[in-house]
């Protein structure tokens, strides 16, 4: 049951939809921020005394410090609600699609704010290291996604990138711990990804297995394997096996000197700055090169690109391995890059939500950024309203992430369009 | 093979059924692949065991300890695995000499049937997912609400067992079909792709079974641990060979369950429907099936197979409830589906198998210390082979060209 001849018309017919503006969604996004602003209202204005303060804390060495931000609860949740209205009621009275997904952006940025305004009152909030935290968890979700981007703009899927991220997270530990050298645990993560992003080519390709499925059992092999050898080799010899040292950050001169922005930047670990210039060339190798045409050719219609003679295989193989090595880098960042040493799944089902993200932000690299950085903004948003003791139960606050993934690909994303081959084998005949 | 008019020789007739088993038939491809698997686990024992290395480096001096060290090292891990599972040698020989000792000689397989029951009905659900091209990854989370759905009716009602019981197991279908009726009716209304939405309620149900265990009326009263009430004794699931064999009736629901499946996809016309859309939408829609119909009620059945598989540990074996409840379930479940070809009865036997593996890991690791990951390593190798026939004919240069046509599938990400 080959998908060549399903694929490509239900493509054609999403990519139809997409075309025609859906004007009922922007309407919805529209009455969807009225909404909000009635809950910031009824929730963030009315149920605080008038006294109550908020302050932000927006400094952190080395950057120029900027004075703490203190704001009455009230009154700037009261400013922000009307704002959020107001850009809903624009939304609705607009009911155009251009530019609706920025105004929204906009409109439940102001509710996030007064939110964390109220959250925050009575108390102090470091906005500087929210971002931060923000940034941290965003980082293996962008090695990920754009993981995915590679191999799925060539008309692969890989939902393996769980299984690249341990397999590059223990062997990067392992192999930084035993050389002491970080640069060289890397460059193994790397190559424990590029494994395996072969063994998905050599069985999706050349025996044309069903991707998703070598995907599945690829997770399932690396989760059993890095298991099994935590368990029988790194520990019974932790110090010589699993402790390697992390990646200092590294500031950029002048740069992090930056308000508020400096210390969020351009302060971080390498792993940071190489998922930032990743981000760049891959959407640039892509978009803008002959490389990143025929790459994309081959994943959106395998036979013409034959016929002007790109060899389809080569560009699927070198593509998957290139994914492969990402992810196995993303992977390592969470070991040399975070926690210095390796642990059973440790990865929990990021490789999944990187996975997410790269559909969310439609397989394109940015979209996949913005993406992540929403899960990763959550993820921080959780851990920061834990400490403030906000009066919502932990396991709500965890669950926020992935519900609003849920709530975003339902509600903004809706039906998406994949490379129109992805996914179906390719044999020349 | 040459047929009856060809002028070829006619084989011996006695040579048929090994030529049958030469050529690449499921059974073979299966077998192979399992044998595949094993011989890689053993490898992987061997180059982490140190004192085999290290025997094996010397084995120019000393062949015979080398062999030997290895022999015993991978010998003992699958003999530990092979009767934890199936039958423990010494148990068989204390019951042959002395005549008592049925309960531990039984004891191994009835943890393997305990442990395949919920195996078969999640994957069940996964397969009915995979063969109308619904990828469930949700099998996790359905089984978390089904098994709470089933614990609330356990303990909230009171009722005498023979309507008890039912009552519960229903309930657990129901959490289940509801929890896959979300992202069911997400992906009809608007589009949103099962495989997100069902990844990230696994996540939300994780998390909100973690709460419901720390407040009333699911926690334990008086326990400040994560722990829920216990079923009472008028919800659990009888045992099926007295009170030492922990195997239940649940393992009867798995069953009626595999045949009703059967049934089902090949004798109904809603299965029918089912199918028609699995293996090409684009003429389900021409043929008036409603695909987004469809899609919602794969899921909700889907997702109430896996509530069922919740149920069927919880009312069975378990009794309460506990952080992370059901463990990898949900994701072997993804396996054992696809090990099984999507169809009931090799699903049926996929979850004994895996469920075998896993029962005899606890057994090695407890006997032999090396890791019961092992068996997780080892089912993953099982499915690899099993997804590439054609790999496994060259490695055993297998005859007849029937391999390629034994490929699996799931269908891509579709639309």
């Amino acid at each position: 049951m080959s998908m060549t001849g399903v694929v490509a018309p239900d493509g054609l017919v999403a990519a139809a939809a997409e075309r025609v503006a859906p004007s009922g969604r922007v309407r919805g996004m529209g009455v969807f921020l009225v909404l909000l602003a009635f809950v910031a209202v009824l929730g963030f204005v009315s149920s605080v005394s008038s006294r109550a303060h908020a302050t932000f804390l927006l400094s952190a060495p080395p950057a120029v410090g900027v004075s703490p931000l203190t704001m009455s609860v009230r009154w700037t949740a009261g400013a922000l609600a009307v704002l959020c209205a107001a850009l809903g009621v624009l939304l609705v009275l607009r009911r155009e699609q251009r530019g609706a997904y920025l105004i929204f952006g906009v409109g439940f940025a102001t509710f996030l704010w007064a939110f964390l305004v109220w959250a925050a009152r009575g108390a102090q909030l470091n906005f500087v290291q929210m971002l931060v935290t923000t940034l941290i968890s965003t980082t293996p979700l962008v090695f990920g996604s754009l993981s995915g981007v590679m191999c799925e703009r060539s008309g692969v899927i890989n939902i393996a990138i769980e299984g690249q991220f341990l397999a590059g997270a223990f062997l990067g530990a392992m192999v930084g711990s035993v050389t002491g050298d970080l640069w060289l645990g890397m460059l193994a993560g790397a190559v424990a990804g590029g494994l395996f992003g072969w063994l998905l080519a050599f069985l999706a390709l050349r025996y044309a297995v069903d991707q998703i499925i070598v995907g599945v059992v690829i997770v399932a092999f690396c989760t059993g394997l890095t298991n099994f050898l935590t368990e029988q080799v790194l520990t019974p010899d932790q110090t010589t096996l699993n402790s390697p040292q992390t990646f200092a950050p590294i500031a950029i001169p002048l740069l992090d000197k930056i308000p508020i922005l400096g210390p969020v930047l351009f302060d971080e670990n390498v792993f940071v700055y190489l998922a930032a210039i990743l981000l760049v060339v891959v959407n640039f190798g892509l978009f803008r090169t002959r490389w990143g045409l025929r790459v994309r050719a081959v994943g959106e219609h395998p036979r013409a690109a034959e016929t002007v003679g790109i060899h389809v295989l080569s560009v699927r193989y070198r593509n998957v391995v290139l994914g492969g090595v990402i992810a196995g880098i993303g992977g390592a960042s969470f070991t040399i890059g975070s926690v210095g040493e390796f642990s059973s799944e440790m990865t929990a089902g990021l490789g999944y939500v990187a996975l997410a993200a790269m559909i969310f932000g439609r397989w394109k690299p940015f979209g996949a950024l913005g993406a992540s950085l929403l899960f990763g903004f959550s993820v921080s948003l959780q851990s920061f309203l834990a400490v403030l003791n906000v009066g919502i139960p932990s396991p709500f606050l965890a669950m926020a992430p992935y519900v609003i993934t849920i709530a975003v690909v339902s509600g903004l994303v809706g039906r998406v369009r994949p490379p129109a081959a992805d996914g179906a084998p390719y044999s020349r005949e | 093979m040459s047929g009856p008019g060809s002028p070829r020789r006619q084989p011996r007739p006695w040579t048929v059924p090994f030529r049958r088993l030469a050529q690449a038939n499921v059974a073979v491809v299966t077998g192979l692949s399992v044998v595949s698997a094993l011989v890689l686990g053993a490898v992987l024992i061997v180059v982490t065991t140190p004192s085999v290395l290290h025997a094996l480096g010397r084995i120019g001096t000393h062949p015979g300890r080398a062999l030997g060290l290895t022999g015993a090292s991978v010998g003992d891990a699958y003999l530990a695995m092979f009767s934890g599972a199936i039958v423990s040698p010494s148990a068989l020989g204390h019951v042959l000499s002395s005549g008592h000792g049925w309960v531990t000689l039984f004891t191994p397989l009835s943890e393997t049937l305990v442990a395949a029951t919920p195996l078969v009905l999640a994957g069940l659900g996964v397969a009915i997912g995979f063969s109308t091209g619904v990828f469930n990854i949700g099998a996790q989370g359905q089984l978390i609400a089904g098994a709470l759905a089933a614990l609330y009716v356990g303990f909230e009602v009171k009722l005498p067992i023979g309507i008890h019981v039912p009552l519960v197991l229903l309930a657990g279908a129901a959490g289940g079909a509801a929890a896959g009726f979300v992202p069911g009716i997400l992906k009809a209304r608007t589009g949103a792709h099962e495989v997100i939405t069902t990844i990230m309620f696994n996540y939300v149900m994780l998390n909100l079974l973690d709460y419901l265990l720390s407040v009333s009326p699911f926690q334990q009263p008086g326990q400040s641990n994560a722990i829920s009430r216990t079923m009472p004794a008028t919800a659990r699931l009888p045992h099926l060979f007295g009170s030492g064999l922990r195997v239940n009736a649940g393992l009867l629901v798995a069953l009626a369950f595999v045949a009703g499946a059967t049934w089902f996809t090949r004798r109904s016309t809603l299965g029918f429907s089912f199918r028609v859309i699995g293996l090409n939408p684009n003429a389900g829609k021409t043929a008036g099936i409603d695909a987004r119909r469809v899609t919602v009620l794969v899921l909700m059945l889907s997702g109430a197979l896996a509530g069922l598989a919740g149920t069927a540990s919880l009312a069975g074996t378990d009794f309460f409830l506990s952080s992370g409840y059901g463990g990898n379930i949900g994701f072997d479940a993804i396996t054992v589906a696809l090990l099984g070809r999507n169809r009931p009865v090799g699903v049926l036997f996929a979850g004994l198998l895996f469920a075998a593996l896993d029962v005899g890991g606890r057994n090695m690791q407890a006997v032999t210390g090396i890791p019961l990951d092992l068996a997780s390593v080892i089912q993953a190798l099982i499915v690899m082979f099993v997804a590439t026939p054609v790999l496994v004919r060259e490695i055993f240069r297998l005859r007849g060209s029937a391999a390629a046509s034994l490929q699996l599938s799931t269908g891509g990400w579709g639309g």
